[in-house]
């Protein structure tokens, strides 16, 4: 099976701590990606995307693989009704001239599938949400996509 | 966002885009391929993208792999598209694909 693997980066001007915070924080990235990130984020430890509606539906679910605050976070990542695939989520953080260089790293992603489709179109929009909150403090409204 | 405009006014930076759209992950010599472009000036162009933050670069091993990275193409796309009108304009493009083929031009 092949495996495809897609990068994203974007500029923020904010700190790696917020950026760090903006994924791991439920409060947070309910703002930027309309779910929850939920987890104690210890390396082993699950966690959970989820719907922050009230219904507490959980849409992407995985494990906390690496954690070294506040750089670097591997998560595995699966559609939570078909875990016996898992694809590889690495956030990278590096500080920059004028704030940071966040690197999403998503592979080991089946081609063809569903979850690719989604995620590639996903991703751009998840970040440049999370660009527009962290710089001016307003998010993009993803429930209206 | 200047760089960004500047990198997408050409055509042959753009498929490259294309390319990468298509398959991601490319090196320079499977880039350079049926591009009607010497190697170097296909570097250039990558170059330009690059700086425009519209691919990302990877080493592995010896080779450089090459991705598309349109997070700052929806960057734009954000600045000037309303939350409501959202669903409307994407139902709009699927319309216009679906009667017009997959056009790139």
């Amino acid at each position: 099976m092949t495996k495809e693997k897609f990068l994203y980066v974007t500029y923020i001007r904010s700190t790696q701590e917020k950026v760090w915070d903006a994924l791991i924080n439920p409060a947070v990235t309910q703002l930027y990606w309309n779910h929850h990130n939920v987890s104690d984020w210890k390396p082993g430890s699950v966690w959970n995307h989820q719907r922050c509606d009230g219904s507490g539906k959980i849409d992407i679910t995985g494990k906390v693989l690496e954690t070294s605050p506040p750089h670097r976070l591997v998560i595995s990542w699966a559609d939570p009704d078909d875990t016996s695939r898992f694809s590889r989520v690495t956030f990278e953080i590096e500080p920059t001239n004028q704030g940071v260089k966040l690197t999403v790293t998503h592979d080991e992603l089946e081609a063809g599938s569903s979850m690719l489709r989604g995620i590639s179109r996903g991703w751009p929009m998840v970040l440049s949400s999370l660009k527009t909150l962290l710089e001016t403090g307003n998010a993009i409204d993803l429930s209206k996509f | 966002m200047d760089a960004v405009f500047k990198a997408l006014a050409d055509d042959g930076r753009r498929r490259l885009l294309d390319r990468l759209h298509t398959r991601n992950g490319q090196t320079l010599n499977e880039l350079c391929e049926a591009m009607n472009m010497s190697r170097q000036a296909v570097a250039k162009h990558l170059g330009i993208l690059e700086n425009a933050n519209l691919i990302v670069t990877q080493k592995r091993g010896r080779e450089k792999l090459h991705y598309l990275n349109p997070v700052p193409i929806n960057d734009i796309a954000e600045r000037w598209i309303g939350k409501y009108e959202r669903t409307r304009l994407a139902a709009l493009s699927a319309l216009k694909q679906a009667l017009e083929g997959d056009r790139n031009d």
